[in-house]
């Protein structure tokens, strides 16, 4: 649990605060809550305005697509991108249900067209292309639409020329889709190679739980790969590996801080902190304004070109006892006068 | 190694198989039994079959050696030939040793080597896809078992050599696709291909392991199914009766695949040949259209004979 206090970046005095006012007893109100891990109450509102995260204990709740996006953006809000795609049947599949009727239940009860939703909007006045996965609808499975609506994403990215933030919660790929379900995984990973192309960075943020076929493509292909505290994130879930080893799995197997400590993620982010967190990085990672004719290619050629004068800048601003150590024919650490 | 497979079995099933051709029909269930028939040819039974020679290579560099999966050169028509394949093993010794072809990250990371070197090299590569499934287990989870397929996935895609996959067996999850990202993708008659075993669908879909049957049913994981919805170029025959009753003419008439496959794709521009792997995945996985209807996956009907 300290690794989570330690990366956390900014404003944990506010945190503190926070935490300490909402830990007070209060009334409950109708649509209020309680936390599975520490049994504390908290108010629907009071809910939305902390990210879904428990004031007092710091659990992470499940957070919609849609709320994500809005966390994460700009209040200026997000502009959506193809919403109207809708899943098929191709294997006119039925397990204990039709998948149609699985399809046509989950649209109702999140009023959502698929299990990702796709936008353009600015997290800390960077303006990006965001792919985010919504684990209510049909347990965030990937299918067709989510698929092509990711892979649309990475094209719209790298033709813009921004940045991809993806927000994985998947439970892997949606069974009802049988093998072309399996497919996405390719469709996915050489889609993200047009960010490679476009040289634009890709962000990917792990939720819980980000699991099976989404864990072993997309999602595990970020070049910052954040995750929030308590996700689980693994290949085969923990039922699955003790049902076909035996093994007695820990109960913090694949864990978001498991798995930094295994090396898997870049750093277990607390929501709170997550847009600034994105933010940051998005601003070390963004190129310099490009100037003049055939300014073109990477911060590395950038270097080049403008290096000369840059650094001649930088050797003037030296202190002269420096300056003077650095001089051709002066003798090293002997001050000349 | 696959030597001693060939004649002894063949004749036992060959047997078998004639007191019970019942057991070898259209149904699917018959299908998902004969992909992982106990005498169903291998990944080391085509490869030694198919090269006349074959050199096999060891460990990923970084952690270890996965038996399960099985990588190397091999000289094929006189000419250098990647191979990689799940390996799975016949008696119980040997299925442990292979851990029932069931690869960790090690065993995607030894694929990507020599994937890497065939590159370099210009050797077209030929993977070998039987597989339950990527092995779930807590080291595997540990040593990244999720980012070694996805590794792999990307790596295949990136190849500037022609790539040609198969699917000899069974061809289940993300284990089964980390090998299966190629310019060509190939299954043999008998062969499934699915995003889950009948097994791990049954205990998750039907919450009740004994649905097996059920869920072979829903999933429709036969060759046949898999050209339909464009998964799959081309379905490779296979001896009457099925693979496990001659492995030689098994390993022969894909050896034939192969080399025309291979023929076809060193004919392509490398950037031609990667622009049409990109869209050969791209377009896989119907929307539903617009108009109304849930549509069934864009078809190419059944698939041409032999
Ligand atoms: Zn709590």
């Amino acid at each position: 649990m300290s690794r989570v206090g330690r990366n956390i970046h900014v404003s944990v005095d506010r945190l503190r605060q926070l935490a300490h006012r909402d830990a007070r007893p209060r009334k409950i109100s109708a649509d209020a809550g309680t936390c599975p891990k520490c049994d504390s109450h908290y108010s629907a509102d009071e809910m939305q305005r902390n990210l879904r995260v428990c004031p007092a204990c710091g659990h992470h709740f499940a957070v919609t697509a849609r709320e994500r996006m809005e966390q994460l953006g700009e209040p200026g809000g997000y502009v959506e991108l193809w919403p109207e795609l809708r899943a098929a049947d191709p294997l006119q599949f039925t397990d204990l249900k039709p998948y149609t009727e699985r399809i046509a239940d989950a649209e109702k009860s999140t009023g959502l067209g698929e299990a990702i939703v796709c936008a353009e909007l600015e997290v800390r006045h960077v303006p990006a292309v965001a792919a985010i996965m919504d684990f209510s609808y049909m347990g965030g499975s990937m299918g067709a639409v989510v698929g092509e609506k990711l892979a649309r994403a990475c094209d719209h990215a790298a033709q813009k020329g921004q940045p991809l933030i993806v927000v994985a919660a998947s439970g892997g790929a949606r069974m009802q889709e049988g093998t072309l379900a399996l497919m996405q995984m390719a469709k996915t990973v050489i889609a993200l190679d047009a960010l490679a192309e476009a040289r634009v960075p890709v962000v990917v943020v792990l939720a819980h739980p980000t699991t099976g076929g989404v864990w072993a493509s997309f999602a595990s292909l970020g070049d910052i790969t954040y995750a929030e505290p308590g996700a689980l994130i693994a290949f085969s879930g923990p039922r699955v590996i003790e049902e076909t080893t035996r093994e007695v799995l820990p109960s913090d197997f694949g864990r978001a801080e498991r798995q930094l400590e295994n090396g898997q993620v870049d750093a277990v982010v607390d929501r709170r902190e997550l847009a600034e967190r994105i933010g940051r990085v998005l601003h070390i990672l963004r190129r310099p304004e490009l100037e003049g004719p055939g300014a073109m290619g990477s911060p590395a050629l950038q270097w080049a070109q403008g290096g000369a004068q840059r650094a001649a800048g930088a050797v003037q601003s030296l202190p002269r006892k420096v300056m003077d150590r650095i001089r051709p024919g002066s003798p090293d650490g002997e001050d000349p006068e | 190694m696959s030597e001693r497979g060939g004649g002894r079995f063949v004749r036992k099933v060959a047997e078998k198989v004639r007191r019970a051709p019942e057991a070898v029909d259209d149904d699917l269930w018959a299908s998902v039994q004969l992909a992982r028939h106990a005498e169903r040819p291998y990944t080391l039974d085509y490869i030694t079959r198919m090269c006349s020679d074959f050199e096999e290579v060891h460990g990923d560099r970084l952690f270890g050696d996965d038996h399960a999966m099985v990588a190397g050169f091999g000289r094929f028509h006189d000419r250098p030939v990647a191979f990689i394949g799940q390996q799975k093993g016949r008696d119980t010794n040997e299925r442990t040793f292979r851990n029932f072809g069931m690869a960790g990250p090690e065993g995607y990371r030894k694929a990507m080597r020599v994937m890497e070197i065939a590159n370099r090299l210009g050797i077209p590569v030929v993977t070998l896809i039987d597989t339950p499934g990527a092995f779930p287990g807590a080291s595997a989870e540990e040593r990244g078992q999720g980012g070694a397929i996805s590794r792999s996935i990307q790596m295949m895609w990136r190849l500037d050599v022609p790539t040609l996959a198969v699917i000899i067996g069974e061809g289940s999850s993300g284990g089964a696709l980390g090998l299966g990202v190629a310019d060509r993708v190939l299954m043999l008659e008998n062969s499934t291909y699915s995003v889950i075993s009948p097994e791990g669908a049954s205990a998750i879909l039907w919450r009740d392991a004994s649905k097996a049957r059920q869920a072979a049913q829903a999933f429709k994981p036969t060759a046949a199914n898999c050209y339909r919805w464009g998964v799959v170029d081309a379905v490779v025959p296979e001896p009457d009766g099925g693979a496990h009753t001659d492995h030689e003419q098994a390993a022969e008439i894909l050896d034939q695949y192969i080399y025309r496959a291979l023929t076809d794709l060193g004919a392509m521009p490398p950037v031609e040949r990667r622009r049409a792997r990109r869209e050969r995945f791209r377009k896989l996985g119907p929307l539903r259209d617009p108009e109304g209807g849930m549509g069934m996956a864009t078809g190419r009907g059944t698939p041409p004979p032999g």
